[in-house]
């Protein structure tokens, strides 16, 4: 690695450091108690965070496993749950590639397996400042920064894993109820307009009923009939205007 | 329960359906439209899948969850939402509240029972 690559890839590492490692170590905390409550062995909280790097997608297995849901439905669900990372890597790929960068594709099919909410919108973001003009020092800071959100990921996984077993009871449920909260403020506080609004309440409320009388399809059924009922009010909206 | 190689397969066909949608973003960069119909659907789809997995995660919950009372999850919530508006979007602030009103509550609980 030449200094200023390595000078890229050590800004990376460091901008994530802060903020990004300790809120994505938050969720994974969480995660961790939750995958030990539910039987997981420290390597398969791992390799879920590894071949996953997902948070929703890792919780919908946890959770489908659990209530011994079809095979077909679980991994169709895990997947619908990461489909926003279809234009995420859409949108990024341009501003890493186009210009004339010498890495072969392999390289790139190979670092999307990197790319996460938290990676994907710091990229965007900070791809337009002058330190971060051209393509090889983009590089080397999309790796530098992922580094670290795996790690502190991964780390905080087995912390949660460990911890939950340690606390006492009341500590215990506390920690179990971290990742819910997390996600619970983060699609609430998300949803502004009136479509992810009806998607939040459609959804919520399709997974519930559904819940007694077909278990392992709930998630599936709340995704389609809360995502359809959204698109087709964002669809109108957008007529109207 | 199924078996652990059969976890272990599910998990693997997991990790590569997530795959799907991040190396098809890699390989159809520049040729397809980010904003298109179809693309919107997906993406609502996802929202709703999301929101239904965190709906049955607090109202119905497996495991150690489920020993503990439907009021005080839906309250932690409750408080977690308001100190996150209330300290400026701080993330830290919503959790760290949400998880001490749970403890509160569930040892409140205990005592009173």
């Amino acid at each position: 690695m030449i200094p200023q690559h390595r000078r890229a890839f050590g800004i990376g590492a460091r901008e994530a450091l802060g903020v990004p490692a300790a809120v994505l170590g938050a969720g994974f905390l969480g995660y961790g108690s939750l995958a030990a409550d539910a039987g997981y062995s420290i390597w398969m909280t791992l390799a879920a965070t590894f071949a996953i790097w997902a948070l929703p997608g890792q919780l919908v297995l946890m959770e489908m496993q659990a209530g011994d849901a079809a095979v077909a439905a679980t991994v169709l669900a895990v997947s619908l749950s990461a489909a926003r990372f279809f234009p995420m890597t859409l949108t990024l790929m341009p501003v890493m590639r186009d210009g004339g960068s010498k890495r072969p594709i392999w390289q790139f099919l190979l670092a999307a397996q990197l790319v996460s909410m938290t990676t994907w919108a710091v990229a965007m973001r900070r791809f337009n400042d002058p330190d971060l003009k051209d393509l090889e020092s983009r590089w080397h800071y999309f790796l530098g920064f992922s580094a670290v959100c795996i790690g502190s990921a991964a780390l905080f996984a087995m912390i949660g894993q460990l911890l939950l077993v340690a606390l006492p009871p009341l500590a215990r449920y506390g920690l179990a109820l971290l990742t819910p909260l997390y996600f619970f403020v983060t699609l609430v506080g998300e949803a502004q307009s009136r479509s992810a609004f009806t998607a939040l309440v459609c959804g919520a409320a399709t997974a519930l009923a559904l819940h007694t009388v077909a278990p392992g399809w709930s998630l599936l059924g709340a995704g389609f009939i809360g995502g359809t009922a959204a698109f087709l009010l964002q669809r109108k909206h957008a007529r109207r205007v | 329960m199924r078996d652990a190689s059969e976890l272990w397969l599910l998990l693997l066909a997991c990790g590569a359906a997530t795959y799907l949608w991040r190396g098809l973003g890699v390989l159809l960069s520049g040729r397809i439209n980010p904003q298109s119909a179809m693309f919107e659907w997906v993406s609502c789809v996802a929202y709703a899948l999301v929101a239904g997995l965190i709906a049955r995660i607090i109202v119905i919950p497996s495991g150690l969850l489920g020993q503990t009372a439907l009021m005080d999850r839906l309250l932690a919530c409750a408080v977690a939402f308001i100190a996150y508006r209330l300290a400026r979007r701080n993330m830290f602030v919503g959790l760290i509240s949400g998880v001490a009103f749970f403890i509160g509550a569930g040892y409140v609980r205990t005592v009173i029972v």
